[in-house]
């Protein structure tokens, strides 16, 4: 069996499972937010049970429009706040709060060998882990907080396989853009991606989120990677709970098998309107592609070792004219690292603009939203026709340094371009 | 139940974005949600949608965000069915949990066009393209989804799992 296969034969108690069956999984954690769960909460109500199953493997996060951008999104968060009262499910309350997926993992309440399932297509995000874990709709959701468990068919699983030594500014985010590139936005359909190969290895645990994160892109259930002592080291000390690790079998039973020689790969950029139309930085650095917005942040870009590489490069180099630069920490301990860390001063000095942890632009929410014509330069996940804003604005995808590389020239650059000091994480 | 309706024809990756709009997302009736049905890649849509219409597309139609508000936007809106070469993953789970029929067929997506009148038995899968004349058939749903969709959908499903679990 492959990991992912391991993972839900453990939660569906059986010894074995293969691609294709259906199953009811245990779930160990199920998580909404608040937009998500207004609609959950109202199906939950439709089952005519008082209590969820446990509120201890609930979590609901404000993240997308909060802190609230207007009357209708406040009334949505008070929904949901009120239902974790009444339920007595963990809340987390805008000063403590972050985005969702980069929250969950920084708390420990997602460990390796978990199944846990999200009113959110990026809860994928937390395959990073060693947890098989999955978006689905409110409906499924509510019927999973009154039961504990959820029907699943399991999926094939795509092994990828990164050999060979990364080059200095591609991270994790370029790896995913130029996989997303290579096989398409439903390359992976219904699938379980697994990554691995020694530049895999090499990844920081920020870099590996953002790949998990965007497993969806490619349209697959998860997104997964090995626990190795990486994962041990982020997780051992933020767990409150035992956990189990889970490995491929020798051999596995993949779908298929996809190779790359990562010393090919340089820094990505996705053109719009598609996640998959990544292109090697170079070559869109020489179109002259002017900006008006640099977003850096997200469930995808917005964790610690994201800020710093952007700090690596806005350190002595200011904001172009004409160019706006949000950051956007993922949570409130990435902004409290980051503050104490020196970051948000080089932000600041820079020119950019530092906001409270939020989705806020990523979805075209607030914070950041685009005027027709607008282009945007954003380390965000999706930059489908109006996702930051108005349908006739551009949004181009891209890693931390490639962004904050754009913001200093006020056009779409290479790293190379900007004399920093450091390199991508490993 | 049969279905019979307009066709609405779209391309390929049709993403929840496009679908509903995510800058619409505070709020969660389906009536409101339809106002702004596919406004962004189909604008006058709303206008132009009769009940009973169908929506087609090519492949992987629903990707992107877990967004309810997706399928819930279209049913709304009146659209009797989806017929697509794929869907998305979260986006074919929302959509059978709530109620609103999908049906992936190769040939009627080959052989439909926007404004073609389309006759459709989900009883038998059976697409019936009433302007061209001609019969498809889509893919059978796999048992245990057959099973959810004549429970009710996810809610009712899960209603009689909880009371044989208290039983
Ligand atoms: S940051 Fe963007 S992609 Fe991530 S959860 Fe928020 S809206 Fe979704």
């Amino acid at each position: 069996m492959t990991l992912a296969e391991k993972i839900l034969a453990a939660h569906a108690g059986k010894d074995k499972v293969s691609a294709g069956e259906f199953i009811n999984a245990r779930v160990d954690i199920i998580l909404a937010n608040d937009i998500t769960a207004p609609i959950a909460i109202k199906e939950f109500r439709k089952l005519g049970v008082s209590k969820v199953f446990d509120p201890k493997k609930i979590v609901m996060v404000p993240d997308h429009f909060a802190p609230n951008k207007d009357i209708a999104s406040a009334e949505q968060v008070k929904l949901m706040h009120d239902f974790c009262e009444e339920q007595g499910i963990p809340y987390f309350e805008i000063g403590q709060m972050g985005i969702e997926h980069v929250l969950l993992p920084e708390k420990g309440l997602v460990l390796p060998g978990d199944v846990v399932i999200g009113a959110d297509s990026h809860t994928c995000t937390y395959g990073a882990v060693g947890a098989f874990a999955t978006g689905m709709g409110s409906t499924d959701i509510a019927a999973a907080m009154a039961t504990g468990d959820i029907w699943m068919k399991v999926p094939p699983t795509i092994k990828f396989v990164y050999h060979g030594a990364l080059r200095k500014w591609v991270s994790g985010k370029d790896l995913i853009l130029y996989t997303i590139g290579n096989i398409g936005v439903d390359g992976a359909l219904y699938a379980a991606m697994e990554f691995t190969g020694e530049a895999i290895e090499s990844l920081c645990m920020d870099s590996r989120f953002t790949m998990a994160n965007m497993a969806i892109e490619a349209g697959a259930k998860a997104g997964i990677f090995r626990v190795d002592n990486k994962t041990q080291l982020y997780t051992k000390s933020r767990a409150k709970r035992p956990y189990l690790v889970y490995e491929s079998d020798n051999g596995g039973s993949y779908a298929n098998v996809i190779e790359y020689d990562v010393a090919k790969i340089e820094p990505q950029v996705a053109l719009p309107s598609s996640p998959a139309n990544a292109r090697p930085v170079s070559e869109v650095a020489n179109k002259n592609i002017r900006i008006d917005q640099v977003i850096i942040g997200s469930c995808t870009n917005g964790r610690l070792d994201d800020l710093k590489i952007a700090a690596a490069m806005l350190k002595g180099h200011k904001v172009h004219s004409g160019t706006r630069c949000i950051i956007l920490p993922g949570s409130q301990q990435v902004y409290l690292d980051a503050l104490l860390g020196g970051l948000i001063e080089i932000f600041i000095r820079a020119g950019a603009a530092v906001s409270t942890p939020t989705c806020g632009p990523c979805l075209g929410g607030h914070m950041g939203v685009l005027a027709a014509d607008e282009v945007c330069i954003s380390t965000t996940n999706r930059n489908f026709v109006g996702r930051m804003g108005s349908p006739k604005s551009q949004l181009y995808l891209a890693s931390p340094a490639t962004a904050a590389a754009s913001a200093v020239m006020g056009r779409i650059a290479s790293p190379d371009e900007i004399a920093a000091e450091g390199g991508v994480c490993r | 139940m049969k279905l019979k309706g307009k066709v609405h024809k779209y391309g390929a990756n049709v993403d929840t974005d496009a679908i509903i709009p995510a800058r619409y997302l505070y709020m969660s009736e389906g009536a409101e949600l339809a106002q702004h049905c596919m406004e962004d890649i189909d604008d006058g849509f709303i206008k132009k949608v009769k009940p009973g219409d169908i929506i087609m597309a090519e492949t992987n139609f629903g990707c992107g965000s877990s967004r309810e508000h997706a399928p819930l936007a279209i049913e709304a809106a009146g659209v009797s069915c989806v017929i697509a070469r794929s869907f998305a993953r979260i986006f074919f789970r929302n959509a059978i949990n709530i109620g609103l029929p999908l049906l992936e067929s190769e040939e009627a997506v080959a052989n439909t066009e926007t404004g073609d009148i389309l006759e459709v038995d989900l009883a038998t899968g059976e697409i019936r393209n009433n302007t061209r004349k001609k019969v498809f058939h889509a893919k059978p749903y796999p048992d245990f989804m057959a099973g959810l969709i004549s429970a009710g959908g996810l809610i009712e499903y899960t209603k009689t799992r909880m009371a044989n679990r208290r039983a």
